[in-house]
C-alpha cells in the first residue's frame, strides 16, 4: 500500500477523479438546461378531461400538460385536499388551461380526482389552441369564423379559411409594426430634434421670429406627414379588426376573438411527427427573433440577445486597447520597482472585487458624475431629461470593461514575459528601436495571449448581471441599441440583457408557471451564445498560434 | 556524408596557411587598417567591475577572435561595440570605443544608427517567427525600404552571401523556424549582412551547432571578411585558430595579450596565454 502511494498512482487517481467530477457537473448542468429549455418548444398534447374540484363539483377542463409529479399524499392532505385511503403517493399534473382573462392559466390537478383516472384523459384531434397577443393562449373548440359579427364559415372549411386569414392578418400586422416603429418613430425623433433646436435657441438667447421660422415650417411638414401615417395606421387597424372567430371553451362558454389579437392557431393533437418538428423549429426560431409579450411571459427574447451581443462587443472594443496598453507599459516601459509591484497587486485584486461594487462605482462615477457633466456641457437643451446622465448602454459597457480589465492586463503581461529575450536582442541588433521591436516582433507574438485575455473577459462580461442592473439594463426596452436611424449605435439607450432577463422572468414575474420553462430556454441560449463568442475567439487565437508557433521552440 | 568529411579536411588545409600569411603583425598596421580603437574601457555591472582597462585595436576587414575562459568578459566586451550592454540594468561603461572617428558612447550617437553599422549574431540562432524573406527584409523595412524589387534584390544577395540561397531559394515564404539550426544561424547572418554593416560581431556563433553546420559557418566567415570587419567570440581554440587573423586572450576582465593568430598560438608572450592554449586550464 505504501509502495502504491509512493509510486504516485494515488495522486493520478485523485487528480483524474477531481477532473471527472468537474466534467460530470458541467455536462450535467448543461444537459439539465438543454433538456428543460429545449423541451419547451415541443408541441404538447392538449387534454380534455372531467375533473372533480374541491367543492365536489365536476368540471370539464381543456389544457396542455406542462408538468407531472409524484408527491406524498400527506402533503396534499396538509394542503386540505382529501386523498384516497391507502395511497401514500399520488400523481398530479400541471395543466396549462390558458384563457387568462377568466382566471389563472395554470392549474394543478390530482390524478385521482379525474373522472375515470387515466382513462378519462382524452386528446380529441379538433381541440384548438389560439395564441394571442394579449391574455395568452386560448384553448377550446372552434365554432365559427365571423366577418363583422356575421358567421361566414363553420367547421372544417371554416378552419381552413381561418388559417388563411390568420397569415393575412399577420402580414398586415407586420406592416402596422413597421409604420408605427420605423416611420412614426423617425418622425417623432425629428420633431424631438426640432424641440431641442428651439430650446437651444432659447438658451443661446437667439430665439426670435426669424430664427424660429424655418423650424416652424419644418415642424408643420412633419406634422402633416405624421397625420398621414396616423390615418394609414387607423385604416390598417380597422382592417384587422373586421374578422373574428368564435371559440367554445371547456365550460361551454363561447368567446369572440378578433383576428387582430391572434398570432397563431393550431390543432396540436392532430399533428404528425413531421408537423411537430416543423412546429418546433418555427417556435424555436420565433423565440430567437421575436420580441417578448405579456410581461415577458410570451414571445421571444430577441432584444435581450441583441443587447447582450452589442454590450459585449462594445465592452471588448473598450477593454482590449486599454488592457494591452496598460500591460505593455507595466512590462516594457515602467521601471520595475516597489511602485510597479504595488500596481500589479492592485490590478490582481481588482479582479477579485465583487461585481456589484463595480456597478455602484459605475453608477456613481460614470453615470452621475461623468454622464451628468457631459449632459450639462454638451446636451444642455434636453435637460432636465438626461442624455448620458442616466443608466445606459455606454456606461454599462464601460463598467464591464473596467470589470474585465485586470484579466486582459494579466494575460497580456504573461504573454510579454514569455517572449524570449533573444528575439528582442535580435531585433535591436538590427537597428530597430524599442518601439519598432515591440510593434513588429513582440506584439504579433503576444497576440494569442491578448486574445486569451479577451476570451476570459467576454466569458465573464456576458454572464454578469449585478452591475448592469445599476448602470443600464431594463426588463423591457422599447427600442434596440443599434438600428437604422442616425447615429446607428445609440449609446444613450437602455437595453435588455439575457442575464437580467433570466433574473426577471425567473424571480420577478407574477406568472411563475409560465416563465419557468422560459428561464431554462433563455439560460440555454445564453450559454450557447457565450460558447459561440468564445468559439470565435478561440478560432482566431488558434490561427494566430499556428502562425507564431515559435515560442515553444525558443 | 563521406564527401562532406573530405571537403572539410581539404578546405581546412587550404585556408589555414594561406590566410594567416596575409595577417600582418599588429605593430605593422597603419591607421587605415584599423576599424575600431578601444581605449581604457572599464565596465561595471552595478558595483562589480567586469572589464578592466581594456586597450586594443580591431583591424579592418579581418577576423579578430576573442578567447579566454568562461566569465572572462569576452562577450561583455563584444557587446560594448553595439552598445547591447545598454539593455542591462545598472551597467556603466567608462573609456572610449572609437569607430569611424567617433566615440560610440558619446551622447550624440544614435544607438539604432550605431547598430546598423555594427551587426551582431548571437549564440543561439534567433530568427523571427516570420517568413525567411521577411526575416532578411526586417532590417531594411525598419529603415523604411519597402520597394519590392529592391528588397528582392537585397534578400537574394544577402542569402547568397550567407551561402544559404541555394537551400532556400524555392521557399522564401516559408516560416524561418522550419529551417535547421545551422541554416537558421546562416539566415541570421544573412539578416545582419542585409543592412550592410561595417562590423559584424559574432558571439559564439557555432556553440549550438553540429560539426557540419559549424564548418559551413566557419567557411562563411572566411568569405565575409572580404566585406566586413569581423569580431568573433569563441570557446573553441581550434576554431579561433582556423578562422581568425588576430586573436586576443582575455582573462578575468583584462585583455592579457593580442597578436596575429599565428604568433599567438605559436609564440605566446604571456604565461597565462600559454597555459590556456596548451590546455592547462580553462
Amino acid at each position: 500500500m505504501k509502495k502504491w502511494f509512493s509510486s504516485g498512482n494515488a495522486y493520478i487517481w485523485m487528480v483524474s477523479g477531481a477532473v471527472s467530477i468537474s466534467m460530470i457537473i458541467v455536462i450535467g448542468l448543461l444537459f439539465l438546461i438543454a433538456i428543460n429549455g429545449l423541451g419547451y418548444f415541443w408541441p404538447k398534447d392538449v387534454w380534455e378531461l372531467n375533473y372533480q374540484d374541491r367543492s365536489g363539483k365536476t368540471i370539464k377542463l381543456i389544457g396542455e400538460l406542462h408538468n407531472e409529479e409524484r408527491i406524498s399524499a400527506k402533503r396534499l392532505q396538509e394542503a386540505g385536499i382529501e386523498t384516497p385511503p391507502g395511497q401514500n403517493f399520488v400523481t398530479r399534473y400541471l395543466l396549462k388551461v390558458g384563457n387568462r382573462e377568466f382566471g389563472n392559466d395554470f392549474r394543478w390537478i390530482e390524478q385521482f380526482n379525474i373522472e375515470n383516472k387515466e382513462q378519462g384523459i382524452k386528446t380529441p384531434e379538433k381541440l384548438l389552441v389560439v395564441e394571442r397577443l394579449a391574455w395568452g393562449n386560448l384553448y377550446g373548440n372552434f365554432v365559427a369564423l365571423k366577418e363583422k359579427g356575421k358567421v361566414v364559415a363553420k367547421d372544417e372549411p371554416g378552419y381552413i379559411e381561418l388559417l388563411k386569414k390568420v397569415s393575412e392578418v399577420s402580414e398586415k400586422r407586420k406592416e402596422i409594426e413597421k409604420i408605427s416603429r420605423k416611420d412614426v418613430g423617425e418622425i417623432n425623433s425629428l420633431i424631438e430634434q426640432l424641440r431641442l433646436d428651439e430650446r437651444k435657441l432659447e438658451l443661446d438667447k437667439r430665439k426670435n421670429e426669424t430664427t424660429m421660422k424655418p423650424l416652424l415650417e419644418k415642424k408643420k411638414i412633419l406634422e402633416e406627414q405624421f397625420k398621414g401615417l396616423q390615418k394609414k395606421l387607423d385604416e390598417l387597424n380597422a382592417v384587422i379588426k373586421i374578422d373574428s372567430i368564435d371559440v367554445q371553451l371547456a365550460d361551454g362558454k363561447i368567446v369572440d376573438v378578433p383576428l387582430g389579437n391572434i398570432t397563431k392557431v393550431y390543432e396540436p393533437n392532430s399533428f404528425t411527427i413531421f408537423e411537430k418538428i416543423i412546429f418546433y423549429a418555427h417556435k424555436f426560431f420565433g423565440f430567437l427573433y421575436e420580441e417578448p409579450r405579456e410581461a415577458n411571459t410570451e414571445g421571444g427574447i430577441f432584444p435581450a440577445i441583441f443587447g447582450t451581443v452589442v454590450l459585449v462587443m462594445i465592452m471588448s472594443i473598450i477593454v482590449t486597447p486599454f488592457g494591452i496598453i496598460a500591460a505593455i507599459y507595466l512590462r516594457e516601459y515602467a521601471k520595475q520597482g516597489p511602485f510597479v509591484r504595488l500596481l500589479r497587486i492592485a490590478i490582481n485584486n481588482l479582479a477579485g472585487v465583487p461585481s456589484v461594487v463595480y456597478g455602484v462605482f459605475g453608477l456613481g462615477f460614470f453615470v452621475y458624475f461623468l454622464g451628468g457633466n457631459i449632459d450639462r456641457i454638451f446636451f444642455p437643451e434636453s435637460l432636465p431629461h438626461p442624455t448620458l446622465g442616466a443608466p445606459c448602454l455606454l456606461w454599462s459597457a464601460v463598467t464591464l470593461a473596467l470589470l474585465t480589465l485586470p484579466v486582459v492586463i494579466v494575460s497580456t503581461e504573461e504573454g510579454l514575459a514569455r517572449v524570449p529575450i533573444t528575439l528582442r536582442e535580435g531585433s535591436l541588433a538590427l537597428g530597430a528601436t524599442k518601439f519598432e521591436t515591440l510593434w513588429r516582433v513582440i506584439l504579433p507574438l503576444v497576440s494569442p495571449a491578448m486574445i486569451t485575455g479577451l476570451i476570459l473577459a467576454v466569458a465573464r462580461a456576458a454572464g454578469e448581471v449585478a452591475p448592469l442592473m445599476l448602470v443600464g439594463v431594463v426588463k423591457l426596452a422599447p427600442s434596440l441599441p443599434l438600428d437604422g436611424s442616425f447615429p446607428f449605435v445609440h449609446f444613450d439607450r437602455k437595453f435588455m440583457h439575457m442575464g437580467f432577463h433570466i433574473h426577471d422572468i425567473g424571480f420577478q414575474s407574477p406568472n411563475v408557471d409560465a416563465t419557468k420553462p422560459l428561464v431554462y430556454a433563455t439560460a440555454f441560449i445564453l450559454v450557447a451564445l457565450i460558447f459561440l463568442l468564445n468559439f470565435a475567439a478561440i478560432t482566431i487565437r488558434n490561427h494566430l498560434r499556428e502562425k507564431y508557433k515559435a515560442l515553444g521552440s525558443l | 556524408m563521406n564527401n562532406t568529411q573530405e571537403m572539410i579536411t581539404e578546405k581546412s588545409f587550404d585556408f589555414d596557411d594561406a590566410m594567416k600569411a596575409l595577417a600582418k603583425p599588429l605593430h605593422l598596421l597603419k591607421d587605415d587598417d584599423i576599424a575600431i580603437r578601444v581605449k581604457d574601457v572599464n565596465l561595471f555591472y552595478g558595483t562589480k567591475q567586469a572589464l578592466f582597462n581594456v586597450n586594443m585595436v580591431i583591424p579592418k576587414k579581418r577576423v579578430t577572435a576573442y578567447i579566454g575562459p568562461s566569465g572572462c568578459g569576452k562577450s561583455t566586451l563584444l557587446r560594448c561595440f553595439n552598445r547591447m550592454n545598454d539593455l542591462v540594468d545598472g551597467c556603466r561603461v567608462e573609456g572610449e570605443v572609437i569607430l569611424d572617428g567617433e566615440n560610440i558612447f558619446d551622447l550624440i550617437v544614435e544607438v539604432a544608427e550605431l547598430r546598423r553599422k555594427v551587426g551582431m549574431v548571437f549564440q543561439k540562432p534567433n530568427p523571427f517567427p516570420k517568413s525567411i524573406y521577411e526575416n532578411i527584409a526586417y532590417g531594411l523595412r525598419i529603415q523604411g525600404i519597402n520597394n519590392k524589387s529592391k528588397l528582392d534584390e537585397i534578400v537574394e544577395r544577402s542569402l547568397k552571401r550567407a551561402a544559404l540561397w541555394e537551400e532556400v531559394a524555392d521557399r522564401l515564404q516559408d516560416n524561418a523556424l522550419g529551417l535547421s539550426g545551422g541554416q537558421q544561424q546562416r539566415l541570421v547572418i544573412a539578416r545582419a549582412v542585409a543592412i550592410e554593416p561595417e562590423v559584424l560581431l559574432l558571439d559564439e556563433p557555432c556553440s549550438a551547432l553540429d560539426p557540419i553546420s559549424t564548418f559551413k559557418v566557419e567557411e562563411l566567415i572566411d568569405e565575409l571578411k572580404v566585406h566586413y570587419t569581423i569580431i568573433i567570440v569563441t570557446h573553441n581554440m581550434q576554431q579561433a585558430a582556423r578562422v581568425s587573423d588576430y586573436t586576443a586572450f582575455m582573462y578575468l576582465g583584462e585583455m592579457l595579450e593580442m597578436q596575429d593568430t599565428k604568433s599567438l598560438f605559436t609564440n605566446p608572450k604571456d604565461k597565462k596565454t600559454e597555459d590556456y592554449i596548451s590546455g592547462r586550464y580553462g
